[in-house]
């Protein structure tokens, strides 16, 4: 199929953007969508232009790393994929396809597509961790039995990616469906209690600190997000913060 | 220079005991002083940063994603193996370890794989106080499953997702440290060199990712965990990122590169559909647990197959061929993944592969949906079930084990596994060759260390499913933190090493004139047309069964690549900034080496062993015919080389296996 790209170019982070169009040409509905933006990007080195930079790795769903904004969704029409996912059979001959970075106050645009993340860190240093050192004299793994439930759910928090696309979502740019799901995996298993209060708080905090909304549940993170992250945990780390305040 | 493995005296059983009892301590006051750089934050990587900060070291770790969390440890599917004997079912330490060494083909050194058995129970220990959330059953306890090349259940999972759970257990101990201010974290910077200083590892020239700068970090130790080399073939499981110029600048200072031709091939990844293919993905190994492995047993079915007059649920059972059941009854669709994948291939050659391209054999899950499906209307009462009641209540339980797989197949093929069997071929996967290191999991350049899938100590010549995340965190949390602290120990009154100094101004000008050199050659060609073309080589001529007129035409098939792209690699855009290009040309140029050694690595390795299948070296008679063939008597060593200018000039060095501990055996899974 023969496609035109509308993308966004931006030099570095104090330069400003602009939107540019591209053609691209034989796409086959079999390749990925970053196979169809690699083939973009051949063109473009072979002519002498600059490539678009986007971020990606795995190129599997799983490190989180790709972060387009097509066609006004994170990664794009598909629902439970990475951009890396996205295949082009999710689109057809004479499409226009609108290419954007993560928006958001908290990811700066560092280059093209490329968004900087680092306050997903940030908010994960402030306490998303249980403080057990490396001794070799934990108790056995099984000494405490975790029921089957509860290990499920924290796994199913645990599934998130880092991505971002919860962010690039919201109306607000709130970050709580990704903190939500840290706070969440280790509230719902019984090594991470004894932290719990100090966790919620911190993280919270830091997340306030960054520049994130605030949350309006509205949905539309649970919806986006390619790992199917539930608003459950959002509700979850609410309760959480709410104990964790009146115990101060 | 002789290798010496540095391997402490004393039964195996008592060697680690005993040699920690033993070796240097820093104390705590003394580790405050002595700086280690950490090179990749995978699973290697980020445990040991987090454990020699835990320490009290002052760590400086390096990645080149936004967040150690990227790293491609996160994409290991299927599980880790630790000898827990939870299931009661014989396992023990010597078993793991003898399985490891056998799986290996007996390529590996018995001290440090006793050592990874010894050490693994305790990582599931710690993983789950760190709060990884393990796949457990109804009363609570953990469940294991199995895995190739194995007769227990020793494989500890968190859905299909497990190396994710433990990266993400080692990036919270990270993100602890960093929070203290234990791990000063350096995201989107890659390695370009390391800095030697009066024959020791005093730092690295890194570049940063984002500006472009070239910065200077020195410390007392440097510890390299930049995982393996797989992506020398363009399309492998790995990250797009993936690469080994951190491995491959050591080796150029003075560390020796060892069995580079063991490359692991894995049986189940999707084919490949097409030239613009940028990577392959992996369908973990946990799904042979229940999928069966087939071909049609008629020519006719397979062109039926392929023109689309036939679906692969229209043949009977004794239309199909399961060929491991039939050529490997004990292990069946177990066998170790060197053994699957040549299987493979052989039926594939043989004019039955399954899709256009004929690479493509079946996996196949109706048995054991039906299986789960009758087991479940036991449990549940459910008299006289239909089969399409059967089918949901056994497609309900497949789809708990290893639903995400599933969708990611349904996802890239387009087709439901649920209803037809899935297409599965071999692809590049893990490189058990690496960055060779000592007992102390040292290199041969002092005070640089390299662990993980970096080094090449524990798998041999082919490694075993879920053990991959064994190692890394063995190597990072509970062997490197004390092997270090041997070597630093001498440290305590060095103090600072200063960035100034003339070895850091040499290697960073080293680093400038190349970046220099891509930016301004202004060739007409990108860089990944020389890598796809390097990839293309490795692949027909290195690939899974090689042989030595191949090797001679791949050796100087990239040399001369390689000449072509140093004068014609064209990279756009300039060096100060955020320059995707640059970094690419950069390991695409080291591949271009490493390529080169590889094959003449295979050429030098007249046997078959593990994931190098010799053509030449094959069983000609008896009910092993057409099985590798191992040859002990020339061959059983580690082949460690040294960089001479260019890989043509790599000198060899031999480290001799010695097994006192398991008798050498032809590997046999029938």
């Amino acid at each position: 199929m023969n496609l035109t790209l509308k993308i966004w170019r931006q030099k570095d982070s104090k330069t400003k953007g602009l939107m540019v169009d591209y053609k691209v040409t034989d796409i086959s509905e079999h390749m990925s969508f970053l196979e169809m933006m690699d083939v973009l990007n051949e063109q473009l080195v072979n002519t002498g232009e600059e490539p678009v930079a986007f971020d990606h790795d795995c190129r599997e769903g799983i490190c989180g790393m790709c972060s387009m904004y097509i066609n006004g969704e994170a990664h794009g029409p598909d629902r439970g994929v990475t951009t890396c996912q996205l295949h082009m059979r999710m689109f057809k001959d004479g499409d226009t396809i609108t290419i954007e970075p993560f928006r958001a106050k908290a990811f700066p645009v560092i280059k093209d597509l490329v968004v900087d993340r680092s306050s997903f860190e940030r908010i994960q240093q402030a306490g998303g961790f249980i403080s057990v050192n490396t001794s070799g004299n934990t108790q056995d793994a099984n000494a405490i039995p975790i029921s089957k439930h509860a290990a499920d759910e924290a796994m199913d928090a645990a599934a998130c990616i880092g991505c971002g696309a919860c962010v690039a979502t919201c109306k607000n740019s709130s970050a709580m469906l990704f903190v939500g799901a840290k706070v969440s995996q280790y509230a719902l298993l019984p090594q991470g209690q004894v932290e719990a209060a100090d966790r919620v708080l911190n993280m919270v905090a830091q997340m306030d600190a960054e520049g994130f909304g605030n949350c309006t549940n509205t949905g539309a993170c649970e919806i986006e997000c390619p790992k199917g992250i539930s608003l459950e945990n959002i509700a979850r780390m609410n309760r959480e913060y709410l104990s964790a305040s009146l115990k101060g | 220079m002789a290798l010496d493995s540095k391997v402490p005296e004393g039964p195996i059983k008592d060697k680690w005991t005993t040699y920690k009892d033993k070796i240097n301590l820093v104390n705590p006051a003394n580790k405050r002083h002595i700086d280690v750089i950490v090179v990749g934050t995978g699973l290697a990587g980020g445990s040991a940063s987090a454990t020699l900060a835990e320490l009290g070291y002052n760590v400086k770790a390096f990645a080149y994603q936004d967040s150690p969390r990227r790293a491609h440890s996160i994409a290991a599917q299927g599980g880790i193996n630790a000898a827990k004997n939870y299931q009661g079912d014989g396992d023990s330490n010597y078993r793991l370890f003898y399985d490891t060494v056998k799986g290996g083909d007996y390529r590996s050194r018995e001290a440090n794989v006793y050592r990874l058995a010894e050490v693994s129970a305790n990582i599931i220990d710690q993983c789950v106080a760190q709060g990884v959330p393990f796949a457990r059953d109804y009363g609570g306890l953990l469940d294991n499953r199995s895995f190739g090349g194995v007769l227990v259940s020793r494989t500890f999972y968190a859905k299909g997702q497990t190396g994710q759970q433990l990266l993400l257990g080692a990036y919270s101990a990270m993100n602890r440290q960093i929070a203290r201010g234990k791990i000063e974290m350096f995201n989107r910077h890659e390695m370009l060199d390391v800095v030697i200083v009066d024959g020791k590892a005093r730092g690295i020239i890194a570049r940063n990712l984002v500006t472009g700068e070239i910065e200077r970090h020195s410390a007392h130790a440097v510890v390299i965990a930049s995982g393996g080399y797989g992506n020398v073939y363009f399309l492998s499981t790995n990250a797009m990122g993936s690469n080994a110029t951190a491995a491959w600048k050591i080796h150029k200072k003075g560390a020796y590169f060892a069995n580079p031709c063991y490359t692991q091939i894995h049986p189940t990844c999707i084919p490949r559909s097409g030239d613009y293919q940028s990577k392959l993905t992996l369908m973990s190994e946990s799904l042979r647990n229940d999928g069966r492995i087939w071909v049609p047993k008629n020519l006719e079915d397979v062109k039926a197959i392929r023109e689309g007059r036939k679906k692969p649920t229209d043949l009977s059972e004794d239309e199909r061929d399961y060929y491991l059941e039939r050529r490997y009854p004990a292990f069946g669709n177990l066998v170790p993944r060197d053994v699957a994948s040549r299987a493979a291939k052989e039926r594939c050659d043989a004019g039955y592969g399954v899709n256009a391209t004929g690479e493509a054999v079946y996996l196949d899950f109706a048995s054991a949906i039906t299986r789960y499906g009758i087991e479940q209307a036991k449990i549940h009462n459910i008299s006289n079930p239909s089969d399409a009641k059967i089918y949901e209540l056994g497609q309900k339980i497949v789809e708990e084990k290893y639903g995400n797989l599933f969708q990611m197949y349904e996802k890239i093929v387009d087709e439901n596994p649920y209803k037809t069997p899935m297409m599965i071929y071999p692809a590049v996967h893990y490189t058990m060759g690496g960055v060779w290191v000592d007992y102390n999991l040292m290199t041969t350049i002092p005070g640089c260390y390299c662990i993980g899938e970096a080094n090449f100590s524990d798998h041999g010549a082919n490694r075993l499913g879920a053990s991959a995340l064994m190692q890394g965190l063995a190597d990072g949390y509970f062997v490197l933190p004390y092997t270090i602290g041997d070597y630093l120990a001498d440290d305590i009154r060095t103090g600072k090493i200063s960035t100034d100094l003339p070895e850091f101004e040499t290697a960073e000008k080293e680093v400038s004139d190349r970046i220099n050199f891509f930016i301004n050659n202004k060739g007409t060609k990108s860089v990944d047309y020389f890598h796809k073309k390097l990839g293309n080589i490795m692949w027909n001529k290195c690939g899974m069964s090689r042989n030595a007129k191949n090797l001679e035409e791949a050796i100087k098939e990239i040399a001369e690549l390689r000449a072509e792209f140093w004068k014609e690699v064209s990279v756009p855009g300039g060096d100060k900034e955020f320059n995707e290009e640059l970094a690419k040309a950069g390991r695409v140029a080291d591949f271009l080496e490493l390529g080169e050694l590889f094959a003449k690595d295979a050429l030098n390795r007249n046997e078959s062993c593990g994931g190098h299948f010799r053509e030449e070296s094959a069983e000609e008679s008896g009910p092993q015919k057409g099985e590798a063939k191992r040859d002990d008597k020339n061959y059983a060593y580690v082949a460690a080389w040294e960089y001479k200018g260019e890989p043509a000039n790599a000198v060899l060095h031999k480290e001799e296996l010695k097994f006192n501990d398991i008798e050498l055996k032809q590997r046999s899974y029938k």
